[in-house]
């Protein structure tokens, strides 16, 4: 396998400039090994976009960064926290990481603004006042000051998923995961969820991305990785990766993702547990 | 002669309902009128009952249930996680708990508390405590089966968002899952107050004294004063006047849920 480092070049660099650091990263679900080695760092403010075909292991990459998922082996180290180390807190380390599903997640039993400010009250232990103005703020940030009233099941899913975005801000993350976030969204809504990821990232958020938005990982990217088969096959700048890809592999999957209609050749395994799981 | 279809069921319809109206006619035949008039309908018996039977049998009816079914939801609810966690033995105790209350008669659960706990602890258990705890023991075994249920119907994903938010596994649940799964089980922890009401009458075996005699106890009470059926009657319409409104409150929460779906 070879690896593209572009960016990362030199040793890591001290703690506080890493954001996330993955080395070794190994991940079975039983006999299947879906995540076969993976090293790479996400350095502070930049933005990296994942890419790969489904079941290339890219969410649940993301997912091992939060410990949604437990690493049959290798480290990883969130902004200078080992999380995978033997005495971690590892509820302290997630208030430090946004994190943003493809199926939304809102609790469907709050409103809005309950949704931003539970985990505020309950976790930070800010007063109400406090709570609720860090909620209208990011809520005014995603544009929905509007809608904090509103329940979930009366947003459209681009609101929902900004308001989701809003939630995870509330709590004032160092680094946010996006975990496919537009995939489960009409067309004519990923824009507006775009727009929002795209503000954040021009704000200097530390963001990794697994996403199928091409145009998104070109413009917003600092850097792009390309997974298949649980490994990264090739890493780099957005227009080297997706513009001028290196890897037979990377090419057959932009072709086909660019190309909708050559999707039917060459099939790639299309199954994995890190599936399309649509709650409801 | 051959039939279409529609006619065909038509006939099958109509021979059903035929049979129907034969056997009713015929019990009604059958059936002495004056004898259960007598029996069942004497209105100066039903009129003698009341304001008793409502001042205190359904008061106490009511009560006896309310008793029950707030600390067996508490206790379900307690069952319920234990048979979810990932602590073993905390699942062996509840699925212990509930497959031995769910397969024992609430009538010998009540006879075994009312005087086997008296007996082994030298305590006399006030009359409510006790109606309160054999209620209570036996719905909770069904109630968390039920709240079981609920939990597990709540999407992963809720989970997921919260604890990638920070909450510990115990806030994730009390604030973001048990709430939505009381949701989801609304209308059948509806269907057990129903049954809780019925049981209730159970509680004549702890030999009540007047004042605490509810519905189905005092009916038999009556029965025997005056020597007529009619208060059994009266009885049983009284406990229409619980249960049905609370079947109506649960096909409308079916109704709210399905629509929410």
């Amino acid at each position: 396998m070879t690896t593209d480092r572009a960016t990362t070049g030199g040793a890591p660099a001290a703690g506080e400039a890493t954001a996330i650091e993955v080395t070794g990263l190994h991940k079975s679900f039983g006999a299947l090994e879906v995540l076969k080695g993976i090293d790479f760092t996400v350095r502070r403010g930049e933005v990296v976009c994942v890419i790969g075909p489904s079941g290339s292991g890219k969410s649940t990459l993301l997912r091992c960064v939060n410990l949604l998922e437990e690493p049959t082996s290798g480290t990883v180290t969130v902004a200078g926290t080992e999380v995978t180390g033997p005495d971690v807190d590892i509820d302290r380390v997630r208030r430090r990481i946004g994190m943003v599903f493809q199926s939304f997640n809102l609790f469907p039993h709050l409103t809005a603004l309950e949704n931003l400010t539970i985990a505020q009250r309950r976790v930070l232990r800010r007063d109400r006042a406090a709570a609720e103005r860090t909620a209208r703020a990011n809520l005014a940030r995603v544009g929905l000051s509007d809608k904090e009233r509103s329940y979930p099941a009366q947003l459209s899913g681009g609101q929902q998923q900004r308001v989701a975005i809003a939630r995870a801000l509330s709590m004032d993350p160092e680094l946010m995961l996006f975990d496919e976030p537009t995939s489960a969204l009409d067309p004519e809504l990923v824009g507006d969820v775009l727009a929002v990821m795209r503000s954040l990232a021009d704000e200097g958020m530390t963001m990794l991305v697994v996403t199928h938005e091409m145009s998104f990982a070109r413009e917003v990217a600092d850097r792009v990785v390309f997974m298949d088969g649980g490994v990264i096959v090739e890493e780099g700048p957005p227009d080297r990766v997706v513009g001028a890809p290196q890897h037979e592999r990377t090419r057959t999957f932009l072709a086909r993702v660019l190309d909708p209609a050559a999707a039917e050749v060459g099939e790639v395994a299309d199954t994995g547990p890190e599936g399309k799981r649509v709650d409801r | 002669m051959s039939l279409s279809k529609r006619q065909r069921t038509r006939v099958i319809r109509g021979s059903q309902y035929a049979l129907l109206a034969v056997i009713v006619v015929v019990v009604a035949l059958v059936a002495d009128w004056g004898q259960l008039r007598r029996a069942f309908f004497d209105v100066g018996i039903a009129r003698e009952l009341f304001p008793d039977i409502l001042t205190t049998a359904l008061v106490n009816t009511v009560l006896y249930t309310l008793l029950g079914f707030g600390f067996g939801l508490v206790l379900g609810l307690v069952l319920a996680l234990m048979r979810l966690s990932s602590v073993p033995p905390y699942r062996w105790i509840a699925v212990t708990y509930i497959e031995f209350f769910r397969g024992v008669p609430a009538l010998l659960v009540f006879i075994a508390l009312g005087f086997g706990v008296p007996l082994a602890f030298e305590v006399a258990l006030d009359q409510y405590v006790t109606v309160m705890l054999s209620l209570g023991l036996v719905g909770a075994a069904y109630m968390a089966e039920t709240i079981r249920a609920g939990i597990l119907a709540v999407p992963k994903g809720q989970t997921e968002a919260a604890r990638s938010l920070g909450m510990s596994h115990g806030r994730a649940m009390v604030s973001i899952v048990i709430p939505q799964a009381f949701r989801i089980v609304l209308p059948p922890l509806t269907n057990e107050l129903i049954l809780l009401t019925k049981d209730s009458s159970l509680v004549y075996l702890l030999g009540l004294s007047l004042g605490q005699y509810e519905l189905a106890n005092f009916g038999r009470d009556a029965l025997n004063e005056y020597k007529s059926l009619t208060p059994i009657l009266v009885a049983g319409l009284l406990y229409l006047v619980i249960t049905l409104p609370l079947g109506h409150l649960v096909r409308r929460l079916e109704a709210r849920t399905a629509k929410a779906r």
